[in-house]
């Protein structure tokens, strides 16, 4: 599904990134972890293309994508969530929900402007399935309210649900529980799940949360220091002596 | 639309289908027509503004480029008016067009000096090769419709403003449509709004030729009714009263450009009886109605509706 191989970003002197490869598998849940400042921010941003990588191949459904913009890597069916919460803060649920269905439609200013059947059409279908994702992620209830209105554990959720009305193949979580108290963070561990048995959308997440990690993940790739220093299953991973010295520092190895 | 549209549409054509009646001479009317006229710019600039975030200052371009363009179709080349008109629109889309490639691309508000700056050359263009120069040229034709000559003052009254009213439903269309929601989107968040694989700038450029083509609408049939025409009325100065005008009504909706133009436009009507004072009383209406009046008139009379009425959504 996601193919990185030998991924650098550099800002200024500083190396970010380095030659980083990791590979996705197509309806897995896989996650990327590693301490603060270890790159994974960045990693994600390089490969939804809102910040490219300085070398290496991002390779998604066989297609090399590292030169393209974010908007066609996004029409390519990968979509994101974003640490920093991005909603329409301004717009209500289903409006937030509807504009991710709107890279699909065709429709433009003439069809809308005089209300043409094709726009109208594309309108009634974009309703209805909007308001089945907002169903899907629970959030009905809250339909025509402002998103900013929302405590920050339904704005993540609206954000994944956002990013599920693009249609995507792959969906990026960028910690997708920061905020979120234990409770929304064991419902959003059942969503993520459910996106992946039920939608078949392979799922990669940057998560700090080790609970959620290591019971939702398939595989985990650590990153330290802008460097893959592991990847394995949950269990695996636990018992690595190079991924505990990561996160508890060099004296505990 | 939603009901309020819809309500407020039927007042609106019943004061406009009216207004002839109760009126004697054309003074009122003639102010209606200059309000109708600067209604029409208004609307493209809040629809601009209001939901995809975007700044000009220079909407009197376009207007001048409309009236310009029409009025020398339809004298030199004797091209029938209706069709100068339609040329015209189109000649101030590929500028909006030609503008906003490069200065689009750009982040910030670099839209907003581009536009300064488009709007100041076409004045200059004017003066230098426009017929008569500074001084401008007259005989120009007036509209004509199926056989039927738009010459009177109520006949063109009712003209612009059907021309109004169809503008603010096409506008009001897109606010409500996808289209409308993604421009507002990418005021919102154009990160998130290109994450979504919205073509941000290709959606940026369509609304600005969209604002161009309702200012040199009006300024087509400004020159078509007037029949005289000369730069002066095409300056920087209209381009900030445009501006103004959809502050004041309010950017967030579009009959906030409506309420804004008849406001503006008859505001200096009423102050005549300051005599040499009247642009002092002007200009401290327009500070303080901007100072109290921080969201425009038309969102903040929503949300005081709304609260008389006890919702909880203050949504405008």
């Amino acid at each position: 599904m996601l193919e990185l191989k030998g991924i650098s970003k550099g800002f200024g002197g500083v190396k970010a990134l380095s030659l980083v490869s990791l590979s996705v598998e197509a309806g897995s849940v896989s996650a990327l972890i590693g301490p603060n400042g270890a790159g994974k921010s960045t990693l994600l941003n390089a490969i939804s293309g809102i910040d490219p990588p300085d070398e290496g191949e991002v390779i998604f459904s066989g297609e090399r994508v590292n030169r393209l913009s974010p908007m066609a890597i996004a029409r390519r069916g990968l979509s994101r969530t974003f640490q920093h919460l991005e909603l329409f803060g301004e717009m209500t649920v289903l409006e937030n929900i509807m504009v991710g269905r709107n890279a699909r439609t065709k429709a433009g200013f003439l069809a809308a402007g005089l209300r043409l059947p094709s726009g109208l059409r594309e309108e009634r279908e974009s309703l209805s399935s909007s308001e089945e994702i907002l169903d899907y992620i629970k959030l009905g209830h809250h339909r025509d309210d402002l998103a900013s209105n929302l405590p920050i554990g339904e704005q993540r959720v609206l954000e994944i649900g956002r990013a599920l009305a693009t249609g995507p193949k792959l969906l990026l979580l960028d910690e997708p529980a920061a905020g979120l108290n234990m409770r929304e963070t064991r419902d959003l561990g059942e969503l993520i799940k459910r996106i992946r048995t039920e939608k078949g959308i392979t799922i990669l997440l940057v998560e700090h949360d080790m609970d959620l990690v290591m019971r939702i993940s398939d595989a985990i790739t650590v990153l330290n220091f802008g460097e893959v220093i592991a990847r394995g299953t949950p269990l695996e991973i636990q018992k690595d002596p190079l991924v505990i010295a990561a996160y508890l520092g060099d004296e505990a190895a | 639309m939603g009901r309020g549209n819809s309500i407020a549409l039927v007042l609106l054509v019943l004061a406009v289908a009216g207004l002839p009646f109760v009126t004697t001479g054309s003074y009122t009317l003639t102010v209606g027509i200059f309000s109708g006229i600067n209604a029409l710019v208004a609307i493209g600039l809040c629809v601009l503004m209001g939901s995809a975030g975007q700044v000009s200052l220079g909407q009197a371009g376009f207007y001048g480029i409309g009236a310009y363009v029409s009025s020398v179709l339809s004298i030199k080349f004797g091209l029938p008016v209706a069709l100068s008109m339609i040329a015209a629109m189109a000649v101030a889309s590929a500028a909006a067009a030609l503008l906003a490639v490069p200065a689009l691309r750009l982040k910030g508000h670099y839209l907003a000096v581009a536009t300064l700056g488009f709007g100041e050359i076409i004045n200059v263009i004017l003066n230098e090769w426009g017929p008569g120069g500074p001084s401008g040229f007259g005989d120009i034709p007036h509209l004509s419709l199926f056989g039927y000559t738009l010459s009177s003052t109520t006949s063109n009254f009712y003209f612009i403003w059907l021309c109004v009213a169809a503008g603010l439903v096409f506008s009001l269309n897109i606010l409500n449509s996808m289209t409308g929601r993604s421009l507002r989107a990418i005021h919102g968040s154009e990160t998130a709004s290109i994450a979504m694989g919205l073509d941000i700038v290709a959606l940026k450029i369509k609304v600005f030729v969209l604002s161009a083509i309702y200012a040199s609408l009006a300024g087509a049939l400004y020159a078509h009714y007037v029949t005289f025409i000369s730069p002066s009325s095409f300056n920087l100065f209209y381009s900030v009263l445009a501006l103004m005008m959809v502050v004041l009504g309010g950017i967030t909706n579009v009959w906030g450009g409506v309420v804004g133009a008849v406001i503006i436009t008859i505001l200096p009507e009423l102050l005549r009886k300051f005599e040499e004072f009247d642009v002092l009383v002007y200009g401290l209406i327009l500070t303080l109605s901007l100072l109290f009046l921080r969201k425009g008139l038309v969102p903040l009379l929503i949300e005081k509706a709304a609260r008389l009425k006890g919702g909880t959504d203050a949504r405008a």
